[in-house]
């Protein structure tokens, strides 16, 4: 454990040769609409290592993947970053000019986007889209690009002849995977994936899931992966994010998240799905709904749906508390570690 | 308990006491393509089960599996191309009348996937409801007709029912408009509600709120469920009796936990073993098979799943499987499998 590094404080021991691809400080997004601000991001920091695999889950609206586009520089009007910093390689992609960002985009970091179906253009086959992609980055060789092409549908598992088949040609799984091929073009030290596999049938997701960690070994690269199903990511991801109303609730080992989960959240998440095998227990899920986070309450934002409530949580928003590895944002935790 | 469902539709014996819901070899088939190449797609083919009063049913599977479409066949959505359903009894299509249509809209309603487009955002959340009671109960004066409002409102969880009524569909929820889909399909004072993958489009922490739901409305107001899903933990969580299928045809069927604890043909086995699960280790096996469902368009006979079966044997290419019994109240559509043994394709 490298208590003597700076990054030690967000849930990361650094190994000493490398610092984190990843470093968000702080980072938030507000949406600015006529009826007021919305912050759908509040205050995040996280790092992600070199080759390690980073999952976010939580519920619609939780503000995951306006985090993502956040850190992928890819917003859109009313959203806009209103403070914080992403820094990737060294420099801040926020301060970054749009022809500075380009070169870094897709080369360097890629993003797998949730919906192949709509995320492909369904008018070139798929070979134009990547040809279109490694031009883009200064790529001009027929022989190269038809030769990388090929190569990257064949790490996913896909022939080459369908580097001439048009999106509506694959199935769901192929264009999916098709999508990954395509983040893989330039070797990028960080994919971005936002929920690839909801689309998909149990089946086809098991083994998307089982071919990204087999890239992931193979070249190395770091991944930031979006899911609603924390249940899908419990086998690969090697650290777990569980954001709640635009904040982190919990983040730590994914192993030791599962088993022994410490904000009433995360516990109640984890208790609120089925299991397929095992005793068939009585599940309560989370009463209530997430709040409106154009009027967020003012202390804890799960106190209104949690079963642990104390007087405090009502007033007081609480910090993140350290328990080991983990950081959570919840009182119950204030006796086991410092506030960071 | 008589039950039919452990037997194909050739070798069928009247059982004894009638069931709710009979489907006795129904398919459902699309003609697709221009006048010159037609081709038919077979979305469903001889599917036969039955579902039971106070009973709830899942019917699992892949998109493209059928699982939906035998939902809209039953409620009369589409007409089945061949074999016929008995609903108490009475063949479907022997109701004809606007009238007869009515009634049994009223006794098998149906709930839809989407929470968010299925009711009509420009009225208050009453309107759907009193309108189905003004249409489907018209005994009931006005008065009665909210009093009823209120309660299905209660009943399924939106309290207080009366201030919840006078909302406008937008003010509520992704799991409250699901719970209003489900207090429709109530006050008609129904025997089934075909329920169309309810929960796949709600967060995880409102799910379980739904599924606890349809059992309450089992066990206290009497009603059996049609459970449409592609997840089988949430059937074995919720339902009595499953029905898996693949490709048009139903595979394997029986109590839910028996299936799923005791899986006999092998895609059951592959559905199990790919089920995320964190509490167990990874499925090497599962992981490596790479298989898509079939487009089962102008099919020859054999099982569909042939080309995804790591036991694959001749016959299979050959003769399509039917149901056999591979248990008490269990059966499976497999050459291979046996009773009293997994067949091991994906463990």
């Amino acid at each position: 454990m490298g208590h003597a590094l700076a990054d030690d404080k967000y849930g990361v021991t650094s190994s000493p040769h490398h610092g984190p691809t990843l470093q968000v400080r702080d980072l938030s997004v507000e949406y600015v609409l006529e009826s007021g601000i919305v912050v759908a991001v509040d205050k995040v920091s996280f790092d992600v290592n070199a080759g390690e695999f980073l999952a976010i889950v939580g519920e619609s609206g939780c503000g995951k993947s306006t985090l993502l586009f956040g850190i992928a520089q890819l917003l859109n009007p009313p959203a806009e970053i209103s403070g914080g910093s992403v820094t990737f390689q060294g420099r801040n992609l926020v301060k970054l000019s749009d022809k500075d960002l380009a070169a870094v985009r897709w080369s360097d970091m890629s993003v797998v986007m949730q919906s192949a179906m709509n995320a492909l253009n369904p008018v070139t086959s798929v070979g134009a889209q990547f040809r279109d992609a490694m031009r883009a980055h200064g790529v001009s060789s027929q022989d190269l690009i038809a030769e990388r092409s090929a190569e990257v549908l064949r790490m996913v598992g896909i022939d080459p002849v369908h580097l001439k088949s048009y999106p509506h040609q694959l199935s769901g799984g192929m264009r999916q995977r098709s999508m990954i091929a395509m983040a893989m073009l330039f070797t990028p030290e960080l994919v971005i994936m936002d929920e690839p596999t909801s689309a998909l049938d149990v089946v086809a997701q098991r083994s998307l899931m089982a071919q990204i960690r087999d890239l992931q070994q193979e070249f190395g690269f770091a991944v930031i992966f979006v899911t609603h199903d924390m249940s899908l990511v419990s086998h690969y991801s090697n650290r777990l994010m569980v954001m709640y109303a635009g904040q982190v609730s919990e983040v730590g080992p994914t192993r030791k998240l599962f088993d022994s989960p410490h904000h009433p959240y995360t516990v109640g998440l984890m208790e609120a799905f089925p299991s397929i095998r095992g005793p068939r227990l009585r599940l309560t899920g989370i009463p209530g709904n997430p709040p409106d986070l154009a009027r967020p309450p003012a202390g804890c934002r799960f106190a209104p749906r949690c079963p642990e409530v104390m007087p405090r949580c009502v007033t007081d928003p609480p910090p993140q508390y350290r328990v080991e590895d983990t950081l959570v944002r919840c009182f119950l935790s204030e006796n086991a570690g410092g506030a960071q | 308990m008589t039950d039919v469902t452990t037997e194909s539709a050739h070798q069928y014996d009247p059982p004894t006491s009638e069931p709710l819901l009979r489907v006795e070899g129904m398919s459902r088939h699309f003609r697709i393509g221009s006048a010159i190449s037609r081709t038919t797609l077979h979305a469903v083919d001889d599917a036969t089960f039955t579902v039971g009063d106070r009973q709830i049913v899942a019917v699992a599977g892949e998109s493209g599996s059928g699982k939906s479409t035998v939902a809209r066949v039953l409620a009369k959505i589409y007409k089945p191309t061949s074999g016929e359903i008995y609903f108490q009894g009475k063949p479907l299509s022997s109701i004809r009348s606007r009238r007869a249509k009515l009634a049994y809209s009223g006794q098998a309603p149906m709930v839809f996937q989407d929470p968010f487009s299925s009711i009509n955002p420009v009225f208050r959340v009453s309107h759907g409801v009193l309108r189905a009671l003004k249409l489907h109960r018209p005994e009931l004066t006005s008065q009665q007709r909210y009093d009823e409002a209120v309660r299905v409102f209660d009943a399924v969880g939106l309290n207080p029912g009366g201030e919840v009524l006078q909302r406008y569909p937008h003010e509520l929820s992704g799991g409250q408009r699901q719970r209003v889909g489900f207090a429709q399909a109530l006050a008609m004072r129904p025997k089934l509600i075909l329920a169309d993958e309810p929960v796949s489009m709600l967060d995880v922490s409102i799910r379980v709120g739904l599924l606890n739901l349809m059992a309450k409305l089992r066990d206290t107001e009497g009603v059996s469920i049609i459970y449409i899903t592609h997840d089988l933990a949430s059937a074995r969580y919720v339902s009595d009796r499953l029905i898996v299928m693949y490709a048009g045809h139903v595979v394997e069927t029986g109590p839910a936990e028996e299936v799923l604890g005791n899986p006999r043909h092998p895609y059951t086995e592959l559905l199990v073993a790919a089920a995320p699960d964190p509490r167990a280790p990874l499925n090497a096996s599962a992981e490596a098979e790479r298989g898509e469902p079939p487009k089962v368009i102008d099919p020859t006979p054999g099982c569909r799943f042939r080309w995804r079966c790591p036991l694959a044997i001749d016959e299979c290419h050959r003769v399509t499987p039917t149901l056999r019994e591979m248990g008490p109240d269990h059966s499976a559509a497999c050459h291979v499998a046996q009773p009293g043994a997994a067949t091991g394709a994906f463990q």
